[in-house]
């Protein structure tokens, strides 16, 4: 399922709203979590699962076809952990 | 990480705000778009949301593990996991803002 599909089974469900209000929608919640990663902070939402920041030290690490030595620096990755319910639903059936 | 959590009452909020529906009808909505998502991927479907990420249900095969207060070995079933691949847009906006670099090849950051 793509974005697009999303907002298109949304809509479907919500015939009272205009597709691009839900379009909005959806843009609006995945801004909202990515600014909150961006500014490092958690998203948590139960039952969905908890989007959250982790940080990568530098590192000396090694260019694996020269074996040269190269300063990669530090850096920080977006972490998702699924939630209980969730998890637990993929796995009935 | 010395962050703040964001939940859906946040999201509902910013949903409210940006569209001009009801709290109500917001909060329902942020629901909605998360059970979308959610019914997908448990019927076995990929979900791709372009510049935030994708994500996928992968299938483990059972392995043995080990209990690690006691050191027993107890076998791990089979199941299913869910992996979420961050977009470049996604991971360099969080690198731009917390490193004040850029692409993921930045060389002499901070």
């Amino acid at each position: 399922m793509t974005k697009s599909e999303l907002i298109l089974r949304l809509a479907e469900r919500n015939p009272h709203l205009y597709q691009r209000d839900v379009e909005r929608i959806v843009t609006t919640i995945f801004d909202e979590i990515s600014k909150a990663l961006a500014r490092g902070d958690r998203v948590e939402l139960r039952g969905f699962g908890a989007f959250s920041v982790k940080r990568r030290a530098p590192r000396i690490g090694r260019n694996p076809r020269t074996g040269a030595a190269v300063r990669v620096a530090e850096k920080y990755v977006p972490f998702f952990k699924t939630g209980k319910e969730l998890r637990e639903r993929l796995n009935v059936a | 990480m010395v962050g703040k959590t964001v939940t859906r009452a946040q999201l509902s909020e910013a949903v409210y705000q940006e569209v001009g529906l009801s709290r109500n009808e917001s909060a329902d909505l942020v629901e909605s778009v998360l059970g979308e998502i959610s019914d997908a991927l448990v019927r076995g479907e990929g979900v791709k949301l372009s510049s935030f990420g994708s994500f996928a249900v992968r299938q483990k095969g059972q392995r043995i593990g080990r209990n690690p207060k006691t050191g027993q070995e107890v076998p791990i079933l089979p199941r299913k996991v869910l992996v979420f691949r961050a977009s470049h847009v996604l991971k360099d906006a969080i690198n731009q803002s917390l490193t004040g670099s850029g692409s993921k090849s930045a060389g002499a950051a901070s």
